[in-house]
């Protein structure tokens, strides 16, 4: 089967602050490479600091890339202009940790799920309401929620409607940028229970980006360990639990809430 | 909303009557009065300038005049000025309509180039272009407002390209109306330039942290993974979430059209307030100079209204705060 998205040799390396050669500037992302297939997740999981969040946000082509490909439905988004890349954006959507600052605070919750369609397409008021509101329902939000602000609502309830606003420009990969990290452990599995049901549903291809082995191995068929920028380890999420070769894997393995077999135990239900 | 503007309003009523106590206050604890001088003027009997002194009442205790001043305030009566010797509200009025046309050109011409130089700055935050306007704000902002309107007033008298004080030319009156036009503008360029020149830092670093900071927020790179244009993520969306500092600062910028321009206009010799307070304020004309300071405090007063009402407008959070009190 055909990746829905093919990584090779991804390098982003942040400018240092000053003149000239004073500034040596820092690599967050060194040399990586994966590819996604449809329908299936792929973890990355790091510390704090490892670059995970900077590669996430170099596959939103939020941030420019220093060197390497992303391949794209056929195309390297590296190498695209951005009025190009507008076309593609769509297709690949990102979900930011923490639902208070990623909703814009002076709109209502319809306004928010609908601004991708108007940013992409003219579109009747008409249709983009009721398109937000099928999205909505999608995620488990009923329709009166549409008129609601995002600060009336719940952290797991903001978190539906950033999911919501993702889907809406109907994705083919969702880049979610440690997504449960900011909500409470009850509402933590809620919503990762809900990210499953969505890509049974429409095929989607996840890329999870988070700190925590143990969501990891709960949602993920692939494991990607990152550690200063590279990935050390990479393979099944059953290996990578039972047969960790890196220190770095071992580490995080000891910071997961659950011993390894109860998270092998997670997975197989 | 009504509770919002009658708070407000009251806030308002409130500051005014204490900034006209204070006025009265230091005023009367001030040593002289306009009168003590005329007393070295031998052409002038004792009895004549007691008999001043109790017509314009200022042998009475302040409390008394404050009273007599507030109850005319009240129907429009700004007092006498007794240098003039005609009412101090028309003469305010005259000197306050040429500050106008100056700060209000001025604040115009400053909001102009700061919003999209700010906005371009902010953009490419830290690239050479965006440290190199910095640099020059910085140098505009060291350079006091005295130095910058001497050194354009030099070169004006150098190159006779621009008149260099006043507000028209000899002859005035009998000029066409498109050529009085042409007189008054070619007469503003020094002093709106200096203005111009004094704000434009301030405002523009203020816009570019703002936009800056507006465009690092979450709900921002959304909206750009979401394919965004350029220029609506800057100017529709970062601005707008940038506005709450920005319209406080623009209702400053407005409660300062009366008492910015002080110093340029004694400077460039511009008939507005600031040459004309200075006068009264040396010859201890009395209720020119709390007219003037009142007059002042009421744009202030206004321009954070203004302020008030537009963030009211602007942001919804501040709606349903107020609402829900």
């Amino acid at each position: 089967m055909e990746p829905v998205i093919r990584v090779e040799n991804l390098v982003k390396r942040h400018a240092g602050r000053g003149f000239g050669r004073r500034a040596p500037g820092f690599t967050a992302v060194d040399s990586v490479s994966f590819s996604i297939l449809p329908g299936t997740t792929l973890a990355l999981v790091g510390e704090s600091g490892s670059g995970k969040s900077s590669l996430a946000l170099c596959l939103a082509c939020l941030e420019r890339v220093t060197a390497g490909q992303i391949w794209f439905e056929g195309r390297d988004l590296a190498a695209l202009e951005e009025k190009e890349l507008r076309a593609v954006r769509p297709k690949l959507q990102l979900v930011f940790q923490d639902p208070a600052n990623s909703l814009n605070p002076r709109w209502a919750v319809g306004k928010i799920v609908a601004e991708p369609l108007l940013v992409q397409a003219r579109i009747a008021k008409r249709e983009r309401d009721a398109r937000a509101a099928q999205v909505l329902e999608r995620v488990g939000l009923s329709a009166e929620y549409l008129e609601r602000r995002p600060q009336e609502l719940s952290g797991g309830q903001r978190q539906r409607v950033a999911i919501a606003r993702a889907l809406i420009l109907e994705p083919k990969l969702l880049i979610l940028d440690e997504v449960l990290s900011a909500l409470d452990c009850s509402i933590q599995a809620q919503i990762a229970n809900l990210l499953v049901e969505l890509q049974r549903t429409y095929g989607l291809a996840y890329l999870f980006v988070t700190h925590d082995l143990r969501m990891a191995a709960h949602l993920a068929d692939e494991i990607a360990v990152m550690s200063r920028g590279k990935i050390v380890e990479q393979g099944a999420a059953e290996k990578i639990l039972r047969h960790a070769r890196c220190e770095e894997t071992k580490s995080l393995l000891g910071a997961a809430s659950l011993a390894p077999e109860a998270i092998a135990a997670v997975r197989e239900r | 909303m009504t509770r919002f503007l009658v708070r407000r309003l009251a806030h308002a009523a409130f500051l005014l009557l204490g900034v006209s106590l204070l006025a009265f206050l230091f005023s009367t604890l001030a040593p002289g009065n306009y009168f003590d001088e005329m007393r070295l003027n031998p052409q002038i009997s004792a009895e004549r300038l007691s008999a001043l002194r109790a017509e314009y009442q200022v042998d009475r205790p302040m409390a008394v005049r404050y009273a007599r001043w507030a109850s005319a305030l009240l129907h429009g009566d700004l007092g006498f000025s007794f240098a003039y010797n005609t009412p101090v509200a028309p003469l305010l009025w005259t000197r306050a309509r040429n500050t106008l046309l100056l700060t209000g050109t001025a604040t115009v011409l400053v909001w102009i180039l700061a919003l999209p130089l700010g906005v371009w700055s902010a953009e490419r935050l830290g690239r050479p272009a965006d440290v190199a306007l910095s640099w020059a704000t910085a140098v505009l902002l060291i350079i006091p407002d005295l130095t910058l309107a001497l050194g354009l007033l030099v070169l004006a008298v150098r190159s006779e390209w621009l008149p260099t004080g006043g507000m028209v030319s000899v002859g005035f009156d009998g000029f066409s109306a498109a050529h009085k036009i042409r007189d008054v503008a070619l007469h503003m360029v020094l002093p709106v330039t200096v203005l111009v020149a004094a704000a434009l830092p301030v405002l523009l670093r203020h816009v570019r942290a703002a936009v800056a900071e507006a465009l690092e927020v979450p709900f921002l790179r959304a909206a750009e993974g979401h394919g965004i244009s350029r220029r609506r993520l800057l100017y529709r969306y970062a601005l707008a979430a940038a506005a709450h500092p920005l319209i406080a600062l623009f209702g400053f910028s407005l409660g300062t059209l009366l008492s910015g321009s002080l110093l340029v206009e004694v400077v460039m010799s511009w008939p507005g307030l600031g040459p004309f307070l200075l006068e009264a304020i040396l010859a201890r004309d009395l209720y020119v100079v709390i007219g003037g300071v009142l007059l002042s405090t009421l744009f202030l007063v206004t321009g954070n209204f203004v302020a008030d009402l537009l963030l009211y407008w602007a942001d919804p959070r501040i709606r349903s705060e107020a609402a829900g009190r």
